[in-house]
C-alpha cells in the first residue's frame, strides 16, 4: 500500500483502475483470440452497440452518488423512440419531434425528482411508479411497432465518420459528447460536487447550507433527460418506435455504474469508471458474438460473474477505508 | 405531543381505505363483481379469480416483508422464480429437452421431484443471496443484482431458451388445482403466511428480525446472530420464490424462462411499502403487506373486468401506487397530525 501512496493513487480509486484493468484484458483476450478483434470497426461498434445503455447509465450514476436510484429510464427510453414515431407519422415537423421528446424523460424526471423530495417518498417506489406511468403511456401511443417515416432518421443512421475501416457513428459521437460534459459537470460545477456532498451525508449537506432539495430534483431531471436522449438515439438503430424496447436496461445502467466504482451507498463514483462498466458489458456481448460457440445466453451469466468480481474487489479496498468515507467523502 | 400521539391513526388503515375505495367502486359500477356461484364444486367469480391470480406475487412479498423488515431487499426473486419453473419443467420431462426433437417417450417424473427438486435449489440460491449479505457484507440491492443478472442467464440455459411445455395432472393441480372449492395457489400462499407467522410469532425470530433492521450493531452487541438472522430472511424469499415459480409454472404448463416472472420483484416490493412496511426497515407490516398485494390484483382485475384498453393498466397502477404513497407520507402525516393538534388544542380553549 506504501507503493500505492507514492505512486499518489489512494486504496479508493483501485476498484476504477481494477476495472479499467480487466476492460484492457477483456481486450487484448479477445485480439488475441479471434482474427479482426483489434480493428477499429469493431472498437467503434462497441462505442455505437452501448450508446443507449452508455448515456442511460451517465444519468444513473448522478442519481446514485446523490444516493437514490431510478427505475423508471428503460421505460422512459421506449416511450420516447415511440413518442418520435408517433409525431413522424402523424407528419409533426421534426424542429419539434426532436425538442418534444428530449422534453419527455426530463419533465418525468422532474416531477418525480419532485414527490421524492417534497414528500420524502422512497424514490426506489416512486420512479417505479414512473416506469409504470412511461411503459402505459407507450402503450397508450401504440401498441404496435411504429415506423419512422422521415428521411432524417435514415440519414442520421447511415452517417458515420470513416476512421479505419470503422465509423464514428452518430450515437457514438453523442456517447463521447455526453461523457466529456457530465465529466465536466461533476467535477468541475458547485451543482456536481453537491450532488457528492448529499451523497456522502445528506444532513451535513443541509448544515452546510446547500441546495439539498433542488440538487437532488435536478439529479432526478437530469437523469430523465439522459435516458429521454437514449431514446432519441435509440431510434437511430430500430428506426422505429416498439413498446417493449428498454425491458431490464434500468438494471443493466445500475450494473454500468456499479462495475464502474460508483457506490450504491452514494457519495462516491465517477463518469469515466460508468464508461467503461458499460464498455466491458459490451465487450462481453461482442467476444460471445466472436466465439459464436457459447449461447446469447451466456452473456447475462458473464455479467453476473463480472459484477460479483468487482464488487467483491471493491469490498476488499473500500473495507479498508470506509473509517474514512464520511470525512473525505 | 401527547395528544396528536393518541390520536394517531394505525397505518394499516390506509391501504385498508385504498381496498375499500377499489372495492366500492366496483361495488357500484361492476356488474357481478360481488357474485361468487359454485361451479363444478368451486367457487367461481371475480373474487375468487382475484385470490388465486395474486397468489404467486403474495407468496414472495410475504417473505420479502421479512427481508425489508432486516433493512435489506431481494430483487434476484423474479430470476430465482424463472429458474424454479425452468428445472420444474425439466424434471417433468425426466431432466431431458429431447421431447421437443420429437423423442415422446420421455418419462414423466413423479410430483414430488417435480416439487422438491426446484424448492430446494431455490433454497440453495437464497442461501447464496444471504451469505452475500451476511459473510461478505454486500449491500442487499448488489448483492441480489448478481443473481437477478445471472439468474435470468441461468434458467435461460437451462432450457436452451425454449418453452418448455407438458401436461402432468399431478403437478397441474398446485396451479389450477382447488382444495374445498378454493382455488390451490391461495391455500399455498396462506400456507407461506402461516409459516411465516409460526416462526416469527412462535420463536424469537420476528423480534430478532426487527432488531436487526432497527439497529444491526446495536442487536450484534445485544447478543443476537446478526448473520444467522439475515441467511434466514432471504433464505425464505429465495424458497418462497421458488414456490411461486412452481405456481405459475404449473398453472400455465410451461416455463418461458426468459419472460417468466419477470418485474415480479417489483410487484413483491410494491405491495410490502403500499402495505406500510419502511424501506429502511425495522417494524414491518405483514397484514399491511396481504392488504398491499390484494390492491395491486385488484386493481388489475378491475380494470380488466371493466373493459379498460390493458394498455392503460400499468397507468392506473402508477396513479394509485403514487396516491397511496403520498398519503402515506410523512409529510401528508405531519399536516394530518399537525391538524389534529390544533383541533385538541382549539377544544381545549373552549372548555
Amino acid at each position: 500500500m506504501k507503493i500505492l501512496n507514492k505512486l499518489g493513487i489512494s486504496r479508493r480509486s483501485m476498484p476504477l483502475i481494477a476495472t479499467f484493468v480487466v476492460f484492457i484484458a477483456l481486450y487484448v483476450y479477445g485480439g488475441v483470440s479471434y482474427r479482426n478483434f483489434f480493428s477499429s470497426r469493431v472498437f467503434f461498434n462497441l462505442l455505437t452497440d452501448n450508446a443507449v445503455l452508455g448515456i442511460t447509465a451517465v444519468g444513473m450514476t448522478f442519481v446514485i452518488i446523490s444516493g437514490g436510484i431510478d427505475l423508471s429510464v428503460g421505460a422512459v427510453i421506449s416511450t420516447t423512440a415511440m413518442a418520435v414515431a408517433v409525431m413522424t407519422q402523424a407528419g409533426v415537423p421534426n424542429a419539434i419531434v426532436i425538442p418534444v421528446a428530449l422534453l419527455y424523460g426530463t419533465v418525468l424526471g422532474l416531477l418525480m425528482g419532485f414527490i421524492i423530495e417534497y414528500f420524502k417518498a422512497p424514490p426506489f417506489i416512486v420512479t417505479l411508479a414512473g416506469m409504470f406511468f412511461s411503459r402505459g403511456f407507450g402503450y397508450v401511443l401504440s401498441l404496435s411497432s411504429v415506423p419512422i417515416v422521415y428521411e432524417f432518421y435514415a440519414k442520421a443512421s447511415a452517417f458515420g465518420i470513416k476512421i479505419g475501416n470503422g465509423r464514428f457513428t452518430v450515437p457514438g459521437i453523442a456517447l463521447i459528447a455526453v461523457i466529456i460534459i457530465a465529466t465536466f459537470l461533476s467535477r468541475r460545477t458547485k451543482f456536481g460536487r453537491n450532488i457528492y456532498a448529499i451523497g456522502g451525508s445528506e444532513q451535513s449537506a443541509v448544515f452546510m447550507g446547500l441546495p439539498v432539495f433542488r440538487t437532488k430534483i435536478l439529479v432526478y431531471t437530469l437523469s430523465g433527460f439522459c435516458a429521454s436522449l437514449a431514446g432519441f438515439i435509440y431510434t437511430f438503430y430500430t428506426l422505429s418506435g416498439y413498446g417493449l424496447a428498454g425491458i431490464g436496461l434500468e438494471m443493466d445502467a445500475i450494473a454500468s455504474a456499479v462495475i464502474g466504482g460508483t457506490l450504491m451507498t452514494g457519495g462516491y463514483g465517477t463518469i469515466f469508471g460508468t464508461l467503461i462498466g458499460t464498455l466491458i458489458q459490451g465487450l462481453i456481448k461482442t467476444i460471445i458474438s466472436f466465439n459464436g460457440q457459447f449461447s446469447v445466453y451466456w452473456i447475462r451469466l458473464f455479467t453476473g460473474g463480472m459484477l460479483l468480481l468487482f464488487i467483491l474487489l471493491q469490498k476488499a479496498f473500500v473495507a479498508g477505508t470506509a473509517g474514512m468515507k464520511k470525512a473525505d467523502g | 405531543m401527547g395528544l396528536a400521539e393518541g390520536k394517531s391513526i394505525p397505518k394499516i388503515v390506509w391501504p385498508l381505505m385504498a381496498l375499500a375505495a377499489i372495492l366500492l367502486f366496483n361495488l357500484i359500477l361492476t356488474d357481478n363483481f360481488f357474485r361468487i356461484t359454485i361451479r363444478d364444486g368451486h367457487l367461481f367469480g371475480s373474487l375468487i379469480d382475484i385470490l388465486r391470480r395474486c397468489s404467486p406475487t403474495m407468496i414472495m412479498a410475504v417473505a420479502m416483508t421479512y427481508v425489508i423488515a432486516t433493512g435489506g431487499i431481494d430483487i434476484s426473486v423474479g430470476s430465482v422464480l424463472a429458474i424454479s419453473g425452468s428445472i420444474a419443467s425439466l424434471v417433468v420431462w425426466g431432466g431431458s429437452t429431447d421431447y421437443l426433437a420429437g423423442d415422446d417417450t420421455a418419462i414423466y417424473a413423479a410430483v414430488g421431484l417435480i416439487i422438491v427438486i426446484p424448492l430446494l435449489a431455490s433454497i440453495a440460491l437464497g442461501a447464496f443471496n444471504g451469505l452475500m449479505v451476511s459473510v461478505v457484507g454486500l449491500q442487499p440491492f448488489i448483492a441480489t443484482l448478481i443473481l437477478m443478472t445471472a439468474g435470468r442467464g441461468i434458467a435461460q440455459l437451462l432450457t436452451g431458451g425454449k418453452v418448455l411445455n407438458f401436461s402432468h395432472a399431478g403437478f397441474e393441480f398446485v396451479g389450477r388445482g382447488y382444495l374445498f372449492g378454493i382455488p390451490f395457489p391461495f391455500i399455498l400462499a396462506l400456507g407461506v403466511l402461516l409459516l411465516g407467522l409460526a416462526i416469527t410469532k412462535l420463536t424469537p425470530m420476528g423480534l430478532y428480525i426487527q432488531a436487526v433492521g432497527g439497529n444491526k450493531s446495536a442487536s450484534f452487541f445485544s447478543g443476537i446472530n446478526t448473520k444467522l438472522v439475515i441467511l434466514f430472511v432471504y433464505i425464505f424469499s429465495g424458497f418462497a420464490a421458488g414456490l411461486a415459480g412452481l405456481v405459475m409454472t404449473a398453472d400455465i404448463t410451461g416455463a418461458d424462462a426468459g419472460f417468466m416472472g419477470l418485474y415480479m420483484e417489483l410487484d413483491a416490493i410494491l405491495a410490502v411499502v403500499i402495505g406500510g412496511t419502511p424501506m429502511e426497515g425495522g417494524k414491518y407490516n405483514l397484514k399491511g403487506t396481504v392488504v398491499g398485494v390484494l390492491i395491486i390484483q385488484t386493481l388489475t382485475t378491475t380494470i380488466l373486468t371493466r373493459g379498460v384498453p390493458p394498455e392503460y393498466t400499468t397507468i392506473v397502477k402508477a396513479i394509485v401506487v403514487l396516491v397511496v404513497l403520498i398519503i402515506q407520507s410523512k409529510k401528508v402525516r405531519e399536516l394530518i397530525e399537525h391538524r389534529n393538534l390544533l383541533k385538541a388544542v382549539k377544544a381545549s380553549e373552549a372548555v
